[in-house]
C-alpha cells in the first residue's frame, strides 16, 4: 500500500504549532517512515505552484495550523481543501482564531495605524502603509490583503477533525497522528484529545467551595501550590476548557487560559467561562458585585483568549 | 419608514410574566416591538441567549425578574445580577451600546411599570438603530 500523503501548513500563527509537532520526539521517525510529507513550508521546499499542480484529493491528510486573516491564507486554505481528502484544524488558531483572533477587537484600519504609524518604535514620516499592489520599474508588486476580521479555518473551508491546543501537546498530536498512521480515524467532527471532559478533571489541586470575594491577576499574589487556583481568586479557565493537556498550566501554578477550546456541547467557550466565574462570586449585593467584577480588567481577553473568532459575537463593533 | 426595533424580553414566570399579564388585562398601551419569552426564573438566562438573540435578529434584549429578595426560588435573581454585571462589562468592551441590554425588575402587581419599561427601552433602542450583525462577514 502506498504511504499516505500528508501536507502541513501555517496561516496566521506564531510558528509554535510547527515546533509543537517536533515535541512528539522519536515518534517523529515513525511518522516519517509511515507517511510521505508532500508540503510543509517550515521544513521542505515545495512551492505553491507545486501544490496547484497536484491532482484534487491527492493529499490524504492536511494538518492546517493558524487562523485566516489574509487573502493569501484564505486562498491556500481553499487550495489545500481541494487537494486533500481530510482537513485537520491543528492548534487553537485554526480551531478558534487563537490569540490572532483577538485582533477582532479592532479593524484593519486601526491595526494598520497602530502597527505602521503609532507604535513608539516606528518612524514613518511619510505615513507609508502596505498596499496590495505597487508599481516599480520592474513591473507590479503584489501583497496579500489583510482582512478586517480574523476567521477560523472551519469558517473558511470544511474541516473533518480538530486537534486543539496552543500548541497541541505532544500526546494530543500523537493521538491524531497514530490514528492516521493506523488508518483508524475517529468519526468525522471529533475534537481529538484523550480527555473528553474538562481540564479540572486532570488537575491535582484540592477543591473545596468556590466562593470568591476578590479576583487577582496572576502577578498580584503568591498562590498556594495545592489549592484550586480559582478558589484563590485567579481566573482559571480549566472549568470551561476541554481536557487533554494533562492540566499543564495549573500544575505549574498558572491558571488555565483555555487553549484546548470548549468542553463538549458548549458553543461559546467565553460565555461558559464567564458564567462559571459569575457563579463563584460570593455576594448578593449589587454594589459589592460590581466592585468584585471591576477587578476583571479585560473580560474579552480573559474569557475569549483563544476563541473570539469562534464566539457568537465574533468581533467588537468598532 | 422609520426604524422599528425588535426587542426580545425574557420574563420570569412568577413576577414579571404576571406583571406583563396584568398590563394586558388592564389594557395598558405599550409598543408592539417586544417579543416575550417566558422562563421559570431570571436565573435561567444564560448570556448566550442574549448574544444569540442579538446575532439572530433582535436589536435589544430585556431581562425582567422578580425584585431582589422576591425571587420565587430565593436567589435566582442574584445570580442574574452577577451574570449580567459580567456580561455588561464584556459587551461594553465589545462596543455594544449599554441601552441594548437591560436587566430590570417587575412584580406581579406592576403592570404599569412593565408598560413603562417597554416604552422606555423601545425608544432608546430605536434611537440606536439596528444592531450591527454578522460582524465577521466584512472581509
Ligand atoms: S479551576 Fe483550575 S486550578 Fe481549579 S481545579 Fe480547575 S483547572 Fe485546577
Ligand atoms: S491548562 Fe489550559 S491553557 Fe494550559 S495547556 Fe491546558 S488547556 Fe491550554
Ligand atoms: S422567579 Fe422571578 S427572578 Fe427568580
Amino acid at each position: 500500500m502506498a504511504k499516505p500523503k500528508v501536507a502541513l501548513y501555517w496561516a496566521a500563527s506564531c510558528g509554535g504549532c510547527d515546533i509543537g509537532l517536533l515535541e512528539i520526539g522519536e515518534n517523529l521517525l515513525k511518522l516519517i517512515d509511515a507517511v510521505d510529507i508532500v508540503f510543509w513550508p517550515v521544513a521542505i521546499d515545495v512551492k505553491y505552484k507545486d501544490v496547484e499542480a497536484m491532482a484534487d484529493q491527492s493529499i490524504d491528510v492536511c494538518l492546517f495550523n493558524g487562523a485566516i486573516r489574509s487573502s493569501e491564507q484564505e486562498h491556500i486554505a481553499k487550495l489545500l481543501r481541494a487537494k486533500s481528502k481530510i482537513m485537520i484544524s491543528f492548534g487553537a488558531c485554526a480551531h478558534q482564531g487563537g490569540v490572532p483572533g483577538l485582533a477582532n477587537m479592532y479593524n484593519r484600519e486601526m491595526i494598520m495605524e497602530r502597527a505602521y504609524l503609532e507604535t513608539p518604535s516606528t518612524e514613518n514620516p511619510d505615513k507609508v502603509l502596505p498596499q496590495t499592489s505597487c508599481q516599480v520599474p520592474e513591473g507590479e508588486l503584489k501583497l496579500p490583503e489583510l482582512f478586517d476580521t480574523v476567521k477560523t479555518l472551519a469558517q473558511t473551508v470544511k474541516v473533518e477533525y480538530i486537534v486543539p491546543g496552543c500548541p497541541p501537546e505532544a500526546q494530543t498530536t500523537w493521538m491524531a497522528l497514530e490514528a492516521l498512521i493506523n488508518g483508524q480515524m475517529p468519526p468525522v467532527g471529533t475534537v481529538i484529545t484523550d480527555n473528553a471532559k474538562a481540564v479540572c478533571d486532570d488537575c491535582p489541586r484540592k477543591r473545596d467551595v468556590k466562593k470568591v470575594k476578590k479576583f487577582h491577576r496572576t502577578h498580584e499574589i503568591i498562590s498556594d501550590p495545592e489549592i484550586c487556583l480559582l478558589e484563590q481568586g485567579l481566573l482559571c479557565a480549566g472549568i470551561a476548557t476541554k481536557g487533554g493537556c494533562g492540566a499543564r498550566c495549573p500544575r505549574a501554578g498558572m491558571p488555565c487560559t483555555g487553549c484546548y477550546g470548549p468542553v463538549e456541547g458548549v458553543i461559546d467557550q467565553g460565555a461558559h467561562f464567564m458564567n462559571a466565574i459569575a457563579s463563584v462570586i460570593d455576594s448578593n449585593d449589587p454594589d459589592e458585585i460590581e466592585k468584585i467584577i471591576e477587578d476583571i480588567r479585560d473580560p474579552a481577553g480573559t474569557f475569549y483568549r483563544y476563541s473570539l473568532s469562534d464566539s457568537i459575537l465574533r468581533r467588537a463593533r468598532v | 419608514m422609520s426604524f422599528e426595533p425588535k426587542i426580545l424580553a425574557i420574563l420570569c414566570n412568577w413576577c414579571s410574566y404576571s406583571g406583563a399579564d396584568l398590563a394586558g388585562t388592564s389594557r395598558k398601551k405599550y409598543p408592539a416591538n417586544v417579543r416575550i419569552m417566558r422562563v421559570m426564573c431570571s436565573g435561567r438566562v444564560d448570556p448566550v441567549f442574549i448574544m444569540k438573540a442579538l446575532e439572530s435578529g433582535a436589536d435589544g434584549v430585556l431581562i425582567l425578574g422578580c425584585h431582589p429578595g422576591d425571587c420565587h426560588y430565593t436567589s435566582g435573581n442574584y445570580k442574574t445580577i452577577r451574570r449580567m454585571g459580567m456580561l455588561k462589562k464584556l459587551t461594553e468592551q465589545m462596543g455594544i451600546e449599554d441601552d441594548r441590554i437591560r436587566l430590570d425588575w417587575v412584580a406581579a402587581s406592576e403592570g404599569d411599570r412593565f408598560a413603562e419599561i417597554i416604552k422606555d427601552m423601545t425608544e432608546k433602542v430605536k434611537a440606536l438603530g439596528p444592531f450591527p450583525r454578522n460582524g465577521g462577514d466584512n472581509g
